[in-house]
């Protein structure tokens, strides 16, 4: 298969969200190859379809108070967190040459991941019957996708350079886990998002297109 | 009657949760659009209507398990 790749910038989640539906329509009526989307959020509170409230530790007002938004959203998964400092990726891809597999493409991913992080030099790794991509006990990357016509869309963030304080608002993934990022696991230094992405693309062109 | 049937999604993924219908009993449904939304650990996935027509029945509602193969609902072509 092929894909291209599109940054978006910090865009607010509900434009990302737009942009995804669109072009998995097209991608799936087969106007548009497969896309990868790759951003950044404000922060934003966001609940799979059957996410349980509970895992949000707060009260939302309290949320908007400080100018956290919080969504109901169509992806599996629970409840996760984005905000500056993490790279959201949305790999907007027709599963059907990928063999209409969602297990695979959801291993996939987490391949992806595991191939950017290792890159750092992190000892980054998956565990056995959960989804996401773990450095030791802490967890770096989440992971919740949808599929539409046998498009998906959502994905995967990845914790570059974040306030990892925040993730204390939410039990991320309804886990009692700890959250990590590149900068915390490799403190080689400031990272640069732009290159972090391009990493990323080509980690996900490896796995996908190469059968990395 | 044309069956609504859940197709395999995946290996090893043999069960999903039915989460949302985006038609209710008796609404006309067109083929190839999202019917009914499944839900499993990580992921959601939007079923399409298999033929046009009359939703007539619907046999697994909003929060069951459903496996894969098993009926979901009907649909009277037309």
């Amino acid at each position: 298969m092929e894909f291209s790749t599109l940054d978006l910038g910090l865009v607010d989640y509900e434009t990302s969200l737009s942009i995804q539906r669109e072009l998995a329509r097209d991608i799936s009526l087969g106007k548009r190859v497969s896309t990868l989307l790759l951003c950044e959020h404000n922060p934003v509170i966001t609940l799979g379809r059957l996410a349980d409230k509970n895992n949000i530790l707060g009260r939302e007002e309290d949320f908007k108070a400080r100018g956290i938004a919080v969504k109901n959203t169509t992806r599996g998964g629970d409840v996760t967190l984005h905000l500056p400092g993490q790279l959201v990726a949305y790999p907007v891809f027709d599963l059907r040459p990928l063999g209409r597999d969602i297990h695979s493409f959801l291993r996939g991913l987490e391949k992806a991941a595991v191939l950017l992080l290792r890159g750092y030099g992190i000892g980054a790794q998956t565990k056995s019957g959960l989804t996401g991509v773990w450095s030791g006990n802490k967890k770096i990357a989440s992971i919740g996708i949808a599929v539409s016509r046998w498009v998906a869309y959502h994905g995967m963030s990845i914790n570059v350079d974040c306030d990892l304080d925040l993730f204390s608002l939410i039990r991320p993934c309804g886990q009692d886990i700890m959250m990590t990022s590149i900068l915390k696991e490799n403190a080689a230094g400031a990272l640069d998002m732009v290159a972090v992405k391009k990493r990323a693309a080509d980690k996900f062109y490896e796995v996908f297109c190469q059968g990395g | 009657m044309v069956k609504v049937i859940l197709p395999e999604l995946g290996e090893g993924i043999t069960k999903a949760i039915v989460s949302y219908w985006y038609f209710q009993k008796d609404q006309a449904v067109k083929q190839g659009e999202d019917l009914v939304e499944l839900t499993t650990d990580k992921a959601t996935f939007n079923l399409p209507a298999p033929a046009s027509g009359k939703l007539s029945d619907i046999l697994a509602v909003e929060g069951q398990s459903v496996n894969v193969a098993e009926v979901l609902a009907t649909i009277e072509e037309g």
